[in-house]
């Protein structure tokens, strides 16, 4: 900050001092402007901090904030671009741990986000069911509740990484379609003995209230039954508007666009409904011609976050640092390599390690100058472990769009900037 | 008051008759245990039928109605070329017409000739989504002249055809048989 600036900082908060002495204590409720200005003021440890305010912010200083984008190979960014924005993506270089702020989770809608008033809002359930049966918000959040963290990955995050040609974007602009929560809510099986499933019922159509009216098909497994949840909460307090206010649905590990936002209605039948979000879209086009269908499960996928894309580093200490997650469980095991997966260390895996969540990797590395190409790679439960982009593409090819969950490589070049690269 | 509101006078009935119901040992459904926290109330038919929009492969939820390819021309030009193009094919929204054979070419071209298996999908999403700035805008026989107009943009339909709930869940999609169920994990 310029000393101008400060100066001038200085000088208003004396004047505001003067006037507060002045009028008394009465005027001590009065002050975000003196809050706004303390915070920048030299010494912090000179002058009275902010006041108590009813809903915090974050430090002016931080200014770490989502990136708007288009459809694959568009542009990133705000400003001009924004009408032509479908999505928004976490700065993942920027988060510590695991939990994404609900400022910061990412966003995909299909148009737009509705404003929805919760005392209006309803949830049908019908179909194959006993009985048909309506929900108002405060029902729901009468019942049995339960929280717990989860990733959310959009099936259509890191689709730039099927382009021949590897885009010169940072580690938010190729993978922030991934983000954790801590979701509380009603399990998705209270709601259906409430209502009563009957026999034949398979599959259940779930449908969001936007201007989309976003329909798909959930198969009712013993997984979904298990795992599924309505929920109304997003890291303590309600959902965010971009996340589905005041409810949606959560599929632990599935893929985004299934976990239904501004959820309104469950209809339970004996087949899938075959929408055209199952269809035309969140399909997997394969070599063949043919197409992966209800490819619903996000698959072990890591990531470098630091150092990563776009950034510059120096010579000396480095602590590498990611993130690893897997739609079918736990991760066991996450390695890196700084030498293009010639070779590999494990890294220390942050506590907690949850199911279906995104999870901490560190390693501490001392760059010497020379270049190095940083990867990492992740195991889950299953045993499954993450595959080289070689070897994914050979299976799928390049025309698949969803489901990228290849190993990033980045290379760390004698200037220090890091870049992304096919290695 | 919410239009999804019962009257207090019927929540008295239906509590009557479900009491009555219960203590008759008819009633096998909503037993205390089941209903044990007491929230929600049963949906009524007329709420249902207003919810119950989606439309399935096998055409369950068509409205009454028809369209025709002529008719859909006047309401694509209308309502849809300003996103998708003069004869869905220019954009800038998504492509809807050709592209059959490109599906394993290095650039594929999805369009609903070459790629959706169902077209009562059509149906069921144009209905509730479209016009992107009006959706749910469209009558049932505009939405199926549309359908119409773009069957027959992709050569599935004859010009002549008369497209409704009947026969709309007849159409051979091209690609129906383009899909195959996960197989992952596929990459080892």
């Amino acid at each position: 900050m310029n000393e101008e600036v400060q100066n001038m900082n200085r000088r208003t908060f004396l004047q505001q001092s003067v006037s507060l002495m002045a009028v008394g204590a009465a005027a001590l409720a009065v002050p975000p402007v003196h809050a706004e200005k303390s915070e920048t003021a030299m010494d912090p440890m000179r002058v009275p901090g902010a006041l108590p305010r009813p809903y915090g912010e974050r430090s002016p200083f931080e200014t770490q904030q989502r990136l708007g984008a288009g459809g694959p190979g568009s542009p990133h960014g705000w400003g001009a671009n924004a009408p032509n924005n479908i999505n928004s993506t976490t700065p993942l270089q920027d988060l510590h741990g695991i939990v994404t702020p609900s400022a910061l989770h990412f966003e995909r809608h299909h148009n737009g986000v509705p404003a929805i008033d919760p005392a209006r809002h309803r949830l049908l359930v019908h179909g194959l069911v006993d009985r048909p049966m309506i929900f108002t918000l405060g029902d729901l959040e009468r019942v049995p509740a339960v929280s717990r963290l989860a990733f959310l990955e959009c099936s259509g995050n890191s689709w730039d990484c099927w382009f021949d040609k590897a885009p010169d974007f940072s580690v938010q602009e190729l993978h922030g379609l991934t983000s954790t929560s801590e979701w509380t809510g009603v399990k998705l099986s209270t709601l259906l003995e409430t209502v009563g499933v009957q026999r034949g019922a398979s599959w259940m159509l779930a449908e969001g209230s936007d201007a989309a009216g976003l329909d798909r098909s959930v198969p009712l497994t013993n997984e979904v039954s298990n795992e599924a949840m309505i929920c109304y909460g997003q890291n303590g307090e309600a959902l965010r508007p971009e996340q589905g206010y005041p409810l949606r649905l959560l599929l632990p590990g599935f893929e985004g666009n299934i976990n239904v936002k501004w959820l309104r209605r469950l209809k339970l039948g004996n087949a899938p409904f075959m929408t055209r979000w199952e269809t035309a879209k969140y399909t997997d086009l394969m070599p063949d011609g043919k197409a992966y269908q209800f490819s619903l499960v996000m698959e072990a996928k890591s990531v470098i976050t630091s150092p990563s894309g776009r950034q510059q580093i120096h010579p000396g200490f480095h602590e590498i640092r990611g993130l690893a997650w897997s739609g079918r469980g736990r991760v066991t095991k996450a390695e890196v390599s700084v030498d293009g997966g010639r070779s590999w260390q494990l890294a220390h895996l942050q506590e907690p390690v949850l199911p279906r969540c995104h999870t901490r990797f560190r390693l501490p590395w001392r760059w010497n100058g020379q270049e190095a190409i940083l990867q990492s790679r992740c195991t889950d439960e299953t045993g499954y472990v993450q595959p080289t982009r070689q070897d994914l593409v050979k299976v799928r090819g390049t025309n698949s769009v969803y489901h990228y969950n290849a190993i990033q490589s980045w290379r760390v070049e004698r200037d220090g900037q890091v870049r992304n690269i096919y290695a | 008051m919410d239009k999804y509101g019962t009257s207090m006078h019927k929540r008295i009935i239906v509590v009557i008759v479900a009491l009555a119901m219960t203590l008759g040992g008819v009633w096998a459904g909503w037993t205390a245990e089941e209903s044990g926290y007491g929230v929600g109330r049963p949906a009524t038919d007329d709420e249902i039928r207003a919810w119950n929009m989606d439309v399935n492969s096998t055409g369950e939820g068509l409205p009454p109605g028809q369209g025709t390819v002529k008719h859909g021309a006047q309401v694509f030009a209308a309502k849809c070329a300003m996103c998708h193009g003069s004869t869905g094919t220019e954009g800038p929204k998504d492509r809807l017409v050709g592209g059959q054979n490109t599906l394993t070419t290095t650039k594929p071209i999805r369009t609903i000739g070459s790629y959706w298996p169902y077209a009562t999908t059509l149906y069921d999403y144009i209905h509730r989504a479209m016009p992107f700035i009006a959706p749910q805008s469209l009558t049932p026989d505009e939405t199926y002249s549309v359908i119409a107009w773009l069957l027959f943009q992709n050569q599935i339909i004859t010009e002549d055809a008369t497209i409704d709930a009947q026969t709309l869940p007849k159409v051979q999609m091209p690609n129906r048989n383009g899909f195959i169920p996960d197989p992952r994990p596929d990459v080892r």
